[in-house]
């Protein structure tokens, strides 16, 4: 017999806030900005390719991660920003994984270059870390069919929590609906099998939260409350 | 008296419900700003929405002004110059005025201060007062409202030793942030949609402001608001203005800023905007008083294209005015308004009155363009750059001094 609602719990609905941190440290080449990767808290590695959620940044669909925006419009090496905005966060397992990469193509990039660029004070590269204080919202989500009307209301901090943070704090790495839902057995297999391919990683959190929305409403709609 | 609910309306009921529930954990805690102004100046402005609104929102918070004489803020005036990179020597006397007059201040303030959960110290004028205050209780955070991008060393030395005593920093852009031990949290400004600066007004009021400065409102206007300064470019606006009226002649050009100041280089850039402009009918250079906001929100309101073709600047609160009245901005490629001006989206990054004129030209012959790019510069500021959006960064960064610097902040549930 597969697990009611009573067995599981219902989905606790939280919030965040990012409070951004400067480390101090900042780049003015390529160089600089690998060495000062290398030295940098995975915080920083995170805000760098997530933080733009949530912060006030208008949505680039180009480069989607900090360092390939700066490689573009700042250094003007459009072959490294390439190579950098390709890199999605959610093909490494953690942070330090991400970083390596990010290293890697640089330092392959530090080699191909036969004269450096250097860019003026106002325009280094500020290395930023965050913090995210994580909140109840004091919403309670009972039953799976209750999703459909709960998602488009939530916060679109309330989404990246549950859907992009949850990700490197889940055993899993998987989003917190998913999460929830396998707690029914394989009633939701289905619903999890499309969570699963929904990648957050370019579009908007509007966005984000309007697939969301749909895909629930695709799946659980015809449930009956 | 402005309340949360009135914010409601313009930032939506999301966000202040979002207030109410980060604020939730700092129910009850005692929270003391201090500054050297009650009235003027963008801090005070700050401070008069951001305390009552934190005080509705269920913490106890107070603001306090420190006293000093003429010579006190000749030396703090330095300051604000030496540290945004002008030179400003300053002699040993006016540093003791400065420690003197933190020592009294901190005689009287001293007993609520120690006592206080969390004190913001704002701007360099208080910021030795932590060293009168030997037994304070909680957190101290001395928040930077200055450009500290290029502060003079010497200056940055000798207030660098009273920052160390600190507990935090907040800075508005990670450009601004210095190499410091603690923690250096980065906030950028905003704007109250609410006040006179940025409310909604009566056409009638538009129109009267301006008739009051021979304006033709069947013409295309460009305005900058700025004071007459160099690094904010006005002859470079006029040069812009030239190069674009050449293909729309009906073209006026508004340069509106403060009035008579006692910074002599206010005088002599003044001098030399009236030079440019050499009786030019269509420009309008206005001197206007500093509390002149209801004018300059007509004056934008009424404009076609805002410019702020600053080569540099901190962060640019004019830019983020005039997106807030639906106006695409044509702002020069430095500082804060990089920020806020996103080519083709909020407006155009120009580096030279050319590039401005380029953009003035495109747009002005696309009023549909304007108002698209006007459109999504409001929803801009309205996502990121209200007083709404600082609350709730100054409600996490207390939270985030509560509990520490670890990574992930959980509240406990209630």
């Amino acid at each position: 017999m597969p697990p009611q609602e009573s067995d599981v719990g219902p989905f606790v609905v939280k919030d965040c806030a990012l409070v951004a941190i400067a480390t101090g440290l900042t780049a003015q080449n390529l160089r600089e900005l690998r060495d000062h990767l290398l030295a940098v808290p995975l915080s920083s590695v995170y805000y760098h390719f997530w933080g733009g959620r949530l912060r006030p940044v208008f949505e680039d669909p180009q480069y989607n991660n900090d360092f390939a925006i700066w490689c573009h419009y700042t250094v003007h090496d459009d072959i490294l920003a390439e190579r950098l905005a390709v890199i999605d966060p959610k093909d490494f397992p953690d942070s330090e994984d991400l970083r390596q990469e990010v290293v890697d193509i640089i330092d392959q990039r530090i080699d191909e270059i036969v004269r450096p660029t250097w860019v003026s004070h106002d325009r280094q590269f500020n290395f930023i870390r965050s913090q995210i204080v994580v909140f109840d919202a004091r919403i309670r989500i009972d039953k799976p069919v209750d999703l459909v009307e709960a998602v488009p209301n939530m916060s679109l901090s309330s989404i990246f929590y549950h859907f992009i943070d949850a990700r490197r704090r889940t055993p899993g790495a998987i989003d917190d609906f998913r999460t929830w839902l396998s707690g029914f057995g394989d009633a939701y297999e289905a619903t999890c099998g499309a969570l699963a391919g929904v990648d957050p990683y370019f579009v908007t959190l509007v966005e984000l939260r309007a697939q969301l929305g749909e895909l629930f409403q695709l799946f659980l709609g015809g449930e009956s409350a | 008296m402005t309340s949360l609910l009135d914010y409601a309306e313009v930032a939506g009921e999301d966000v202040i419900h979002h207030l109410h529930q980060l604020a939730r954990p700092l129910t009850g805690l005692k929270v003391v700003h201090v500054n050297s102004t009650r009235v003027g100046g963008g801090v005070a402005e700050l401070l008069d929405r951001l305390v009552p609104l934190k005080q509705e929102l269920g913490i106890d918070a107070q603001w306090e002004v420190i006293q000093g004489g003429e010579r006190f803020y000749e030396c703090t005036k330095n300051f604000h110059n030496g540290l945004q990179g002008k030179a400003a020597p300053i002699s040993e006397s006016l540093l003791k005025v400065y420690e003197k007059t933190n020592e009294e201040n901190a005689e009287e303030l001293k007993p609520l201060l120690e006592e206080a959960d969390i004190v913001f110290i704002h701007d360099p004028q208080p910021l030795p007062l932590i060293q009168w205050c030997p037994n304070r209780k909680g957190k101290w955070v001395w928040r930077c409202h200055i450009d500290l991008s290029h502060p003079q060393r010497s200056l940055w030395k000798y207030l660098r030793k009273y920052v160390l005593n600190y507990d935090a920093t907040v800075f508005s852009l990670a450009n601004f942030a210095q190499r410091l031990p603690q923690t250096q949290y980065l906030i950028p400004p905003s704007i109250d949609p609410l006040s006179e600066k940025n409310c909604d007004l009566p056409e009638e009021e538009i129109a009267s402001v301006r008739n009051l400065f021979g304006i033709d409102p069947e013409r295309p206007m460009i305005l900058q608001v700025s004071r007459f300064d160099r690094f904010k470019d006005p002859t470079g606006v006029i040069r812009a203005y030239r190069l674009a009226k050449a293909f729309v002649p009906s073209l006026q050009l508004v340069l509106a800023g403060g009035g008579a100041t006692d910074d002599p280089e206010g005088d002599a850039v003044l001098a030399e905007v009236r030079t440019e402009a050499d009786d030019d009918q269509d420009i309008h250079i206005l001197l206007l008083p500093p509390d002149a906001h209801r004018a300059v929100n007509a004056l934008q309101r009424a404009a076609t294209l805002i410019v702020q073709k600053s080569t540099k600047e901190g962060f640019g609160l004019t830019v983020t005015e005039g997106l807030w009245k639906s106006k695409p901005v044509i702002g020069g490629d430095t500082g804060g308004i990089r920020l806020q001006v996103i080519p083709h989206h909020t407006g155009f990054l120009v580096s030279t009155p050319e590039g401005a004129a380029l953009r003035m030209r495109y747009l002005l012959r696309q009023p549909d363009k304007i108002e698209e790019m006007g459109a999504k510069a409001k929803e801009f500021v309205r996502h990121n750059f209200l007083i709404t959006r600082h609350v709730r960064e100054y409600l996490s960064l207390m939270v985030a001094l509560i509990h520490g610097d670890d990574e992930r902040i959980e509240l406990e549930k209630d």
